[in-house]
C-alpha cells in the first residue's frame, strides 16, 4: 500500500498523461493540423471546381503547404472562389504561381497543386492566384473521347 | 421476495431495480457536498480506478489499432486505397471503439472492483460504522468513486485512442511502409475536431458516468453475504456491457 502522498502524485501524473494525450489528439489526428492558427491567405478564382472541399490540401511540387479555407460563389463573375490557407513557413512563393485542381488518384480526395512562376514578387496576404485550371471532370473527358473517336471514325 | 415469483412481480422488479438505482443517484448526488477532504478522497479514487487500470488500457490501446490497421488495410489495398487507413482507423476509434472498449475494459478492470469494494464494506457493517460515527457513507464513499468514473474514463479514453493510433502507426508506417506524412495528412484532413473527436470525448463523459454509478449502485444494494458480493460483481459487468452498448446507440443517433 503506497501512501497518500505518492497516491496523490501518481494520479497528477495520470491526468497530466491525459491531457496530453488530449493535446496530442487535437493537433496532430484532427483538421488543424497542416496550418495550426499561423499562415497567410490566398484566393483564387475557377471556373469549375469539381469535387473540392473545405480543408482540402494545397501542395506545391506534392508537398502540403496549407489548405482550402472556404469555398463560395462569386455574385459577379459567377467563378468559385476559393481562399486557401498556406503556412507561414513557405513565405516566398513566386506572385505569378498557378493553381490547378488535381485529383489524388482516380477516386481520391481533389486537392490543389501550385506551380510555382519565375517572378521575383512573392504571395503575400490577401493576394490573388490569377493563373488557374479548373478541375478535370470525367464525365467531360469520356463525352470528349467518346466524341473524337467518333470524328476519326 | 415471494412476490418475484409471481408473473407480475417478475416483470414488475426489473423496473424496481431501476427506480432504486435512479433514487440511489439522486440521493447520492443531492447529498454532494465539496469539500477539500472530498476533492483528496477523489484523487485516491483516480488512482485506484484510473492509474490501476493504465496497464490494460495501453496495450489493449495498442492492438486495438494494430489489429484495425491490419484488417482495414489488407481490405483497402484490394481497392488501391491503402492511404484511407488512417482515415478509418481514426473516425472508427474517436466515435465508437475508443469510448465503447475502454468502458467495458474500465467496467471490468475497476467497476467489478469498487462493487466487490463496497459490497464487502456493506457485508462487514463497515458502512453501518460509519453512519454510527456520524460519517455519512454516501459521502465518504460513494461520491468520491462517482467522481473520479467520470474524470479517470474520459482520461483513460484519450490515452486509450492515442495507444490505439501509435499501433496503427507501427502496422502502416513501420510494417507495411506507408508514407507517414500521407497517413497523419489523411487523418488530420477528415477528422474534425468538434464532429468527430468531441463527441466521442462526450460519450466517454457519459459512459464514465454510467459504469461507475452501476459499480457503486450494485455494492451498495448487495445482499450482505459472499454469494451476494459475488451476485453484485457478475451484474455490475452485465449491466454496464450492456448498457453501455445501448446508450452508444442513442447518443450516436442523436449526435450524428
Amino acid at each position: 500500500m503506497k501512501s497518500s502522498h505518492q497516491i496523490e502524485l501518481t494520479a497528477g501524473i495520470f491526468l497530466l498523461l491525459a491531457i496530453g494525450a488530449l493535446i496530442f489528439l487535437a493537433v496532430q489526428a484532427t483538421d488543424r493540423g497542416v496550418v495550426a492558427g499561423g499562415g497567410y491567405q490566398v484566393t483564387a478564382y475557377f471556373s469549375n471546381i469539381g469535387g473540392l472541399k473545405p480543408k482540402a490540401r494545397v501542395s506545391m511540387g506534392g508537398v502540403s503547404i496549407g489548405m482550402v479555407e472556404s469555398i463560395s460563389l462569386d455574385p459577379d463573375t459567377l467563378e468559385a472562389r476559393v481562399v486557401m490557407r498556406i503556412s507561414d513557413q513557405y513565405d516566398d512563393l513566386p506572385e505569378d504561381s498557378s493553381a490547378s485542381i488535381f485529383t489524388a488518384g482516380i477516386l481520391g480526395d481533389q486537392f490543389i497543386g501550385l506551380e510555382p512562376g519565375g517572378s521575383p514578387e512573392p504571395l503575400r496576404d490577401g493576394d490573388r492566384i490569377l493563373l488557374t485550371n479548373s478541375a478535370l471532370q470525367l464525365e467531360q473527358l469520356i463525352t470528349r473521347y467518346m466524341f473524337d473517336s467518333e470524328g476519326d471514325d | 421476495m415471494s412476490a418475484t415469483s409471481s408473473p407480475p412481480g417478475r416483470l414488475l422488479n426489473p423496473l424496481r431495480q431501476l427506480g432504486r438505482a435512479g433514487l440511489f443517484l439522486l440521493t447520492a448526488f443531492s447529498r454532494m457536498r465539496l469539500t477539500r477532504f472530498q476533492a483528496a478522497e477523489t484523487l485516491r479514487q483516480i488512482y485506484f480506478s484510473g492509474v490501476r487500470s493504465l496497464v490494460i488500457i495501453v496495450t489493449g490501446g495498442f492492438f486495438v489499432g494494430l489489429v484495425l490497421t491490419l484488417q482495414t488495410y489488407d481490405t483497402l489495398s484490394r481497392f488501391g486505397a491503402a492511404e484511407a487507413v488512417s482515415t478509418v482507423l481514426a473516425l472508427s476509434l474517436f466515435r465508437e471503439l475508443g469510448p465503447v472498449l475502454t468502458t467495458l475494459l474500465f467496467a471490468g478492470r475497476a467497476g467489478t472492483s469498487i462493487t466487490a469494494e463496497i459490497g464487502l464494506m456493506r457485508a462487514t457493517e463497515q458502512l453501518d460504522a460509519l453512519d454510527l460515527m456520524a460519517i455519512d457513507p454516501m459521502e465518504r464513499i460513494v461520491q468520491p468513486r462517482l467522481l473520479a468514473g467520470i474524470v479517470a474514463v474520459p482520461a483513460l479514453v484519450l490515452i486509450f485512442n492515442v495507444c490505439a493510433i501509435l499501433g496503427g502507426v507501427v502496422f502502416a508506417v513501420f510494417m507495411m511502409g506507408s508514407d507517414p506524412i500521407t497517413f497523419w495528412s489523411n487523418m488530420q484532413a477528415t477528422v474534425e475536431l468538434w464532429r468527430d473527436f468531441g463527441h466521442g470525448m462526450l460519450k466517454a463523459v457519459a459512459f464514465g458516468f454510467l459504469a461507475s454509478w452501476l459499480a457503486v449502485y450494485f455494492g451498495w444494494t448487495a445482499r450482505p453475504t459472499s454469494e451476494g458480493v459475488a451476485l453484485a460483481t457478475t451484474q455490475t459487468v452485465i449491466a454496464t456491457a450492456i448498457s453501455v452498448l445501448i446508450l452508444d446507440f442513442v447518443l450516436s443517433a442523436f449526435m450524428l
